[in-house]
């Protein structure tokens, strides 16, 4: 019974998940550089905040100061979490906790997706499929990927962290906890690929699920001794914080990340068993014989493809506006005594009023936000020419402009209809709270499109990249966005030169509400933004259509 | 005679790749135009640069007397296109994107289209992501035949398509020929070629290697016959333009004989089979492939180039 045939079948093995190897191994071939780029980013971002916060707050007594002031401070709680102790390790795990856990999360989101449903829809999964590959490989691939590279973060993590001289046990627990929200959204992810047909709403959907725990936890968090403190049990990205790294690390919390993993991969895998290859498991609907009247010309078009992606980003963007604005009810008069803080959380945030300062720091991750909405917007220009769907609208009356102008268009007015609901939700959620909504809705709104001319300007890199270097444009679009992310949230922390701080565009915007208004420095941005799209549209018109 | 596209002297590279090579090709008005040539030949690289998608390094295309690059837009309002590998938008139905199509072109013709859906039997409510490869290609194939426009680019247009719908294609071509529209037609399939257009061009590495009328190119085109026969045939060997020939005696049994006939002189060798007493018969139309290999492979520099290493 040892023929060749049965030979080769022991070697390739001829279960449901045989050829896993095969496929991860391609995996890890094809992201030789984003995976570790993800990886690296995420523990350089810890190591440099612990290296930095042991620069910054030096002394007991500095970081006793800090800690008395957040301790009851539910801004603070809101952006960071809650600090349960003031030691190096504890304040790094307070203040950057969520941030990478976040950033795991969003690892595993893209690598799963990227390796099962993005696989199938674009029809290697079939290929692979043929071969002698089982019929759960590409998911257990997937799965498997994404669990090698949270393994890495947290051995990485694991090393680096004491090394800068804080305790073994907490930083092994905030390594843990941060692999672990990872693992928890690939499991959340690989749930999603099952759900929908494209990769597009599978992504949309984890980002779904990613926003609401973000936003749990943050609320839970906030809410003081006498809220509702349970919501952040409620989400996987709070559970990073419960382990209470440096803080008497509690290792059982670590068991329900742990637990989503076990639950929602087999939930793939069972979905996974009762669908046809290439389906979702929501219907697709039969959609009209017929184009409607507004269904003509690039415009038309352009629309139709990109206003549900808008849709979901303006309500998730209004959602937590809403959360951010009525947690930061109330915080002026909490911090006005500490004059540590205080400097700290301006040299973040902006200016006079503390209040201003803390909607001034919402308004700026908003634009951070609506930044990443409009590369992504933008880059659907690639994404229609890489499928070869530019082709049709490129050979009819349309010129390559109109086409350009088209997606440009629907970038422009998105990103700004994406700050608006930003602005409107926090003005909303905290004048509802602090009874002048009337005046602070306003304000808001024009803080947030304030922000508009720096989004734009970043995704112009990506507009640049889309007409110059199309095979590189998704790269160069996203790195532009992550550059400008890394300034904003962590440059000042780091100490970097104003030169290097200069390089985002965000940090040239006023810091309002509370700053002072200056129109300079947006039509600045504004200029440079449509110098770099105009730049791209020229190279547009000269280069070949792939 | 005037021509709807006149290309002379074509190059296009994509980095060290040569794609065209000095490639001509001239369709007149009217005409049902063959372009053939094997995976890679450039054929796709020519109609994309036809199309404006593409700029030339080299050598001149005019395109319904206009220049395809410059003045792009314009002539876009005369002309369909059926690319060879349909990409649909996912979200959008069958009818909604040949709606969008016809839109974008400038003149849709509801009373066609709706002829034409029937004809190709295509469901246009169903998404596009749920179309297979031929139904995507009944889309784009559907829009363009409902447009009112001078001339069709169709980039082997019938991939995908059943024999059933192979069929309701070449009507509609027949058709648009009548019409008196001009049709550009490119195929690597000998048959569909012949069936429907006037005059071929065929290709191969980026150059034109004949081009003219089909009745002119018959010379170039060999059926292979394999017959059961009652008894051997007298003198097929001494015949003009029999070639290959295999004949395996098998005594009382009759004979069996193979070979290579120049489609020309297919009447002369039929009378002989039959003279012998034909109990089978079948022939097989040359494929482009075997044309290829025999009149271009030996001795033509070019073909030392491997074809598939240009991307089309």
């Amino acid at each position: 019974m040892t023929g060749p045939a049965s030979r080769a079948g022991r070697r390739t093995g001829t279960g449901p998940v045989a050829g896993t190897g095969m496929l991860a191994r391609l995996a890890f071939r094809r992201d030789r550089l984003m995976l570790p780029a993800w990886i690296y980013v995420l523990t350089a971002l810890i190591a440099g905040n612990a290296y930095s916060f042991k620069a910054l707050f030096a002394t007991v007594a500095e970081r006793d100061k800090l800690a008395a002031s957040t301790a009851s401070n539910p801004a603070f709680q809101f952006l960071y979490g809650r600090l349960y102790s003031t030691s190096v390790g504890g304040m790094t795990a307070w203040r950057y906790g969520v941030y990478v856990a976040l950033g795991a999360a969003l690892m595993s989101t893209f690598l799963v997706i990227r390796h099962t449903r993005a696989e199938e829809e674009a029809g290697r999964t079939e290929l692979a499929g043929s071969t002698a590959v089982g019929r759960h490989a590409p998911l257990a691939a997937g799965l498997l990927v994404a669990v090698v590279a949270n393994v890495a973060i947290a051995v990485l993590f694991g090393i680096v962290l004491p090394l800068l001289g804080l305790p073994v046990a907490g930083s092994v627990a905030l390594a843990l906890a941060t692999a672990a929200s990872g693992l928890a959204f690939a499991g959340i992810a690989a749930v999603a690929a099952q759900l929908s047909s494209t990769a597009r709403g599978a992504r949309g959907m984890t980002f779904a699920v990613l926003g609401v725990a973000y936003l749990l936890q943050a609320v839970g968090n906030s809410a003081g001794a006498h809220g509702p403190q349970w919501l952040t049990w409620l989400s996987p990205l709070g559970w990073a914080g419960l382990v209470r790294p440096f803080a008497g690390e509690r290792w059982w919390v670590l068991a329900l990340p742990v637990a989503v993993l076990a639950v929602t991969g087999a939930a793939a895998f069972l979905l996974a068993g009762r669908r046809d290859l290439g389906a979702g498991l929501l219907p697709d609907r039969p959609g009209p014989a017929a184009a409607g009247p507004w269904l003509r010309g690039p415009l038309g078009l352009a629309w139709r493809l990109q206003w549900g992606t808008l849709a979901g980003w303006a309500a998730g963007l209004l959602a937590g506006g809403i959360a951010s604005g009525a947690a930061g009810k109330g915080i002026g008069s909490l911090l006005s005594s500490s004059g540590q803080l205080r400097t700290a959380f301006l040299r973040l945030g902006g200016q006079a009023a503390i209040t201003n300062a803390y909607l001034a720091a919402i308004m700026g991750l908003a634009g951070l936000v609506a930044a990443a909405y409009a590369t992504s917007a933008v880059l659907r220009l690639h994404a229609e020419e890489a499928a070869g769907r530019a082709d049709p609208v490129l050979v009819s009356v349309a010129s390559r402009v109109g086409w350009w102008a088209s997606h440009i268009t629907v970038t422009v007015l998105g990103t700004a209809a994406v700050l608006a609901a930003a602005g409107i939700g926090t003005g909303l959620g905290y004048g509802l709270r602090a009874g002048d909504a009337g005046t602070r809705v306003p304000q808001l709104l024009g803080a947030a499109l304030a922000q508009l001319p720096a989004a734009l300007a970043v995704a112009a890199v990506a507009v640049l990249a889309f007409g110059m270097l199309p095979d590189w444009s998704v790269g160069i679009g996203w790195t532009a966005l992550a550059v400008a992310v890394l300034l904003a949230l962590f440059g000042e922390i780091l100490r970097l030169n104003q030169w290097v701080l200069d390089i985002s565009p965000f940090t040239h915007v006023p810091k309002l509400p509370g700053g002072t208004v200056s129109a300079v420095p947006l039509i600045w941005l504004a200029v440079i933004a449509l110098a770099l799209a105009a730049a791209g549209l020229a190279g547009l018109r000269r280069r070949d259509i792939a | 005679m005037t021509e709807a596209i006149a290309v002379s002297g074509l190059r296009k590279s994509y980095g060290k790749t040569v794609a065209l090579d000095g490639l001509d090709l001239t369709v007149a008005e009217g005409e049902v135009h063959g372009f053939l040539g094997p995976n890679g030949s450039g054929k796709t690289t020519t109609i994309r640069i036809l199309l404006g998608l593409l700029r030339a390094d080299g050598g001149t295309a005019r395109l319904l007397g206009g220049d395809p690059w410059s003045e792009a837009t314009a002539l876009h309002r005369r002309l369909a296109y059926v690319p060879g590998d349909v990409t649909l938008w996912p979200s959008l139905s069958g009818g909604e994107v040949i709606d969008l199509l016809g839109r974008l072109r400038g003149r849709p013709d509801a009373k066609r289209r709706a002829m034409l859906l029937e004809r190709f039997d295509l469901d246009p409510t169903k998404k596009a992501r749920t179309y297979s490869k031929g139904n995507r290609q009944k889309v784009a194939l559907i829009s363009a035949l409902a447009s009112d426009v001078e001339l069709l680019l169709l980039d082997e247009p019938t991939s995908g398509l059943d024999p059933l719908m192979e069929a309701a294609f070449r009507e509609c071509i027949e058709e648009e020929r009548q019409g008196g529209r001009t049709v550009l037609l490119s195929s690597h399939i000998l048959s569909e070629v012949e069936a429907l257009c006037d005059r071929v061009t065929i290709i191969r590495s980026g150059q034109t290697v004949e081009s003219g009328a089909l009745a002119d190119l018959r010379h170039l085109t060999r059926t292979s016959i394999s017959a059961d026969l009652a008894a051997a045939p007298s003198g097929l060997a001494q015949l003009p333009g029999v070639h290959d020939l295999d004949v395996q005696d098998l005594n009382h049994l009759g004979a069996r004989v193979r070979c290579e006939v120049d489609t020309d002189k297919l009447n002369e060798v039929l009378r002989q089979l039959t003279a012998a007493g034909v109990r089978s018969l079948t022939s097989q139309p040359p494929t482009l492939e075997e044309l290829f290999l025999r009149h271009y492979a030996v001795g033509g520099g070019s073909a030392d180039r491997a074809p598939g290493a240009v991307p089309a």
